[in-house]
């Protein structure tokens, strides 16, 4: 929940699964709360999607070197260096998140910590009022 | 001038013109009922459990047409009456809960009589506030009542701490309320209604399928038009009897687990579904696989768009107040050429007359041993088919909605999408209130009774003059039925041993309570319960052990795998 452009409204992307008639009904339901102004399904179109993650490693000795070339490919950054641990800042899909993941020795992760997805229409669509 | 938030609370419900609040006191609401003392125009009714109080407004709602108001306080206050609030939101019945809160600055601590309201009822409301400034109480309670009322009716609950209701501001009440994001339909597309009318008159074996929709949409009138217009059968659902008139030729009775043959028979070979106002549940069309093997056209009015197409693919969605639906349906029949062709459906009336034949509802009567559903038989012929009947949940529950033909709406008072035992006494108080000199009577059993049976003191105090109706079987007859049916003649904790004396307790409430053994009593004894205009009567029918409600369609199983009587 963030807020936006407009002082009296909050956004939030949700991210769920389901058959057809899943994702109709929690689209009704998510209409249905008194609060909600308006529902798209950004999925119906062109659309982008970023979530933030920060990912602590360790770093130390020959895979100091590793994490810092797989961080470059990934296009991220190290936003904090210890002599032993390096925190990586990656924003992407979701996909290309868990890819990221995959991709380095998963032993040498101390902590993650995720923003979920935001998403925004293609081009020139809009979620408008 | 300036008042304080507890007697802003109060002059609100009395521009919303509530007559009757139904409540229970406490320390986080002692400012408002202080308040309450010193006016007369809103009378509070003290029940003896908060559960009753919110089922009681609920009654006062369901039998007119007006928003039920409740009082609770905090903490256990508002979790005894979260049963009642939910029991309010299954069946839509619009409501507003005032709950008391520790005072603001005490949330969060664990403070004596704390709990999170607003999370707490949360899932079981239709839209729920916590009132942090004295100077938004007035436009909080304005928006709870409008949003209880339109659109899909439903509970709203307003929380407000104990702080708030002792500070003072200027009052005023707003005229008008909008709320950016929430416009219930109104009318209804156009198109839509042509497309509806256009299959409507090219069906061969259509069925007008009703529920509870009708009756809070004050549509039975239309509903009942064009029934007759149309000269098709009509069946209601357990929420929508009365809707439709029950001794009308083109009723075929209840729909569902246990409707009549005739009705369930009917939805699922007709070709033309005409569903208005209700929401295809589990206890209507069972199985939904074997209810959507046959293939049919689907029309489907409700104000809920979230209630279309949740359970039942439908092919022709009509979103819009009920009422003005069907008024527009109305308008588009009477101004179209073609006209409804009874020749054409000559066959499918034929197909039903054979299926009513079957006289599903048949049981055998006996001169030795109370059947229950004798009893409603009677209690419909005493009472002229005219009483407001509430009910509790389980076998006596189905044999009201049975035998007692509502030909008219907001008489038959149940909770039939929670079904919350200890419902139908509470309920009945409400009614009571609403209709002073109406006969209502309470249809219940040994088990529900028992639930709520505290509030035959609230009755004494206020001079209820409530007929208890309670089928004494002394089991929790639709536990044991379905024991007997599918749990092998294991009947598990669902005999009710050590019963109190009944008449005894009625009496010591101050009421007057009487035993029936024999058939040829029910209706004397009935007769002599209604002349006691004055007094709450508390009928004892000791009534046959063994006797199940039929037909029944089993969960899990289509509406035509239906078991009759017969059949056993």
């Amino acid at each position: 929940m963030s807020p936006t452009e407009d002082a009296t409204l909050s956004r939030m992307t949700i991210v769920t699964s389901g058959s057809d008639e899943v994702i109709e009904q929690i689209y009704k339901q998510l209409n249905k709360l008194i609060e909600v102004v308006a529902v798209m399904d950004l999925s119906e179109g062109e659309h982008l999607e970023r979530e933030l993650m920060l990912v602590k490693v360790r770093a130390e000795g020959v895979v100091r070197e590793e994490m810092k070339r797989m961080t470059d490919i990934f296009r991220g950054c190290i936003i904090d260096v210890s002599d032993k641990t390096y925190t990586i800042q990656l924003t992407g899909t979701g996909h290309k998140l868990e890819s990221f993941l995959q991709a380095i020795d998963r032993s040498l992760i101390l902590e993650t910590v995720r923003t979920g997805a935001s998403g925004i229409g293609r081009g020139d669509r809009i979620l408008k009022l | 001038m300036e008042l304080t938030g507890a007697e802003i609370t109060i002059r609100c419900l009395q521009e919303e013109g509530a007559e009757y609040v139904f409540g229970y006191p406490g320390g986080a609401v002692l400012h408002i009922y202080d308040a309450l003392f010193t006016q007369d125009q809103v009378k509070h009714i003290l029940v003896r459990h908060e559960q009753a109080a919110i089922h009681a407004a609920d009654g006062y709602a369901r039998s007119t047409d007006k928003v039920g108001v409740a009082l609770v306080t905090s903490g256990p206050g508002v979790t005894n009456a979260v049963t009642g609030i939910a029991t309010a939101y299954m069946d839509s019945i619009p409501m507003v809960i005032i709950s008391g809160q520790v005072p603001t600055y005490a949330i969060g601590e664990d403070a004596f009589q704390e709990v999170d309201t607003v999370g707490i009822t949360r899932p079981c409301v239709k839209h729920n506030f916590l009132v942090k400034d004295v100077k938004e109480i007035a436009s909080t309670i304005k928006k709870a009542f409008y949003l209880a009322k339109s659109g899909r009716p439903g509970p709203v609950l307003v929380d407000i701490p104990k702080d708030i209701s002792c500070q003072k501001t200027e009052f005023s009440y707003p005229t008008s309320v909008s709320i950016r994001s929430y416009n219930p339909a109104q009318h209804s597309d156009l198109g839509q209604i042509k497309n509806a009318v256009q299959l409507l008159l090219a069906a061969k074996r259509p069925m007008i399928y009703a529920g509870g929709g009708v009756i809070l949409a004050d549509a039975s009138k239309q509903l009942t038009e064009l029934v007759r217009l149309l000269g098709f059968p009509c069946t209601n659902t357990l929420m929508g009897l009365g809707g439709y008139p029950a001794t009308d030729k083109q009723f075929v009775g209840m729909l569902g687990m246990h409707g009549t043959y005739e009705a369930n028979m009917g939805m699922q070979y007709c070709d033309v579904l005409l569903a208005v106002g209700a929401r295809f549940d589990d206890r209507v069309v069972g199985n939904v696989k074997h209810f959507s093997q046959e293939k049919r056209k689907i029309i489907h009015i409700d104000i809920d768009p979230s209630s279309i197409s949740k359970r039942v693919k439908v092919d022709l969605p009509i979103v819009g107040d009920v009422a003005h639906v069907l008024n527009d349906l109305l308008a588009e029949l009477h101004g179209s050429k073609e006209k409804p062709d009874q020749q054409a459906i000559a066959p499918w009336w034929a197909q039903i007359k054979e299926w009513r034949g079957k006289n599903s509802l048949v049981y055998k009567n006996s001169d030795e041993i109370i059947k229950p559903q004798f009893v409603i038989e009677k209690l419909y012929e005493v009472t002229q088919g005219d009483a407001f009947i509430t009910s509790d949940v389980g076998q006596h529950q189905m044999w009201a909605a049975q035998y007692y033909k509502f030909d008219k709406p907001r008489r038959w008072i149940n909770s039939g999408g929670l079904g919350t035992m200890g419902f139908g006494l509470p309920a009945a108080m409400g009614v009571q209130l609403a209709h002073p000199d109406a006969h209502v009577a309470c249809v219940t059993g040994e088990g529900s009774i028992q639930m709520c049976i505290q509030e035959l003191s609230t009755c004494k105090q206020f001079q209820l003059p409530l007929k208890i109706i309670m089928l004494n079987n002394r089991y929790l007859g639709m536990v044991r039925q379905w024991q007997q049916f599918f749990h092998g003649n294991r009947y598990a904790e669902s005999y009710m041993d050590a019963l109190p004396d009944f008449v005894k307790l009625a009496e010591a409430y101050g009421h007057v309570g009487m035993r029936i053994e024999k058939p040829s009593d029910v209706e004397p004894a009935l007769k002599e319960a209604f002349g006691r205009k004055q007094q709450l009567v508390f009928m004892d029918f000791i009534t046959d052990q063994t006797e199940n409600v039929f037909p029944m369609v089993q969960g899990g199983k289509g509406l035509s795998e239906v078991i009759l009587a017969e059949d056993l």
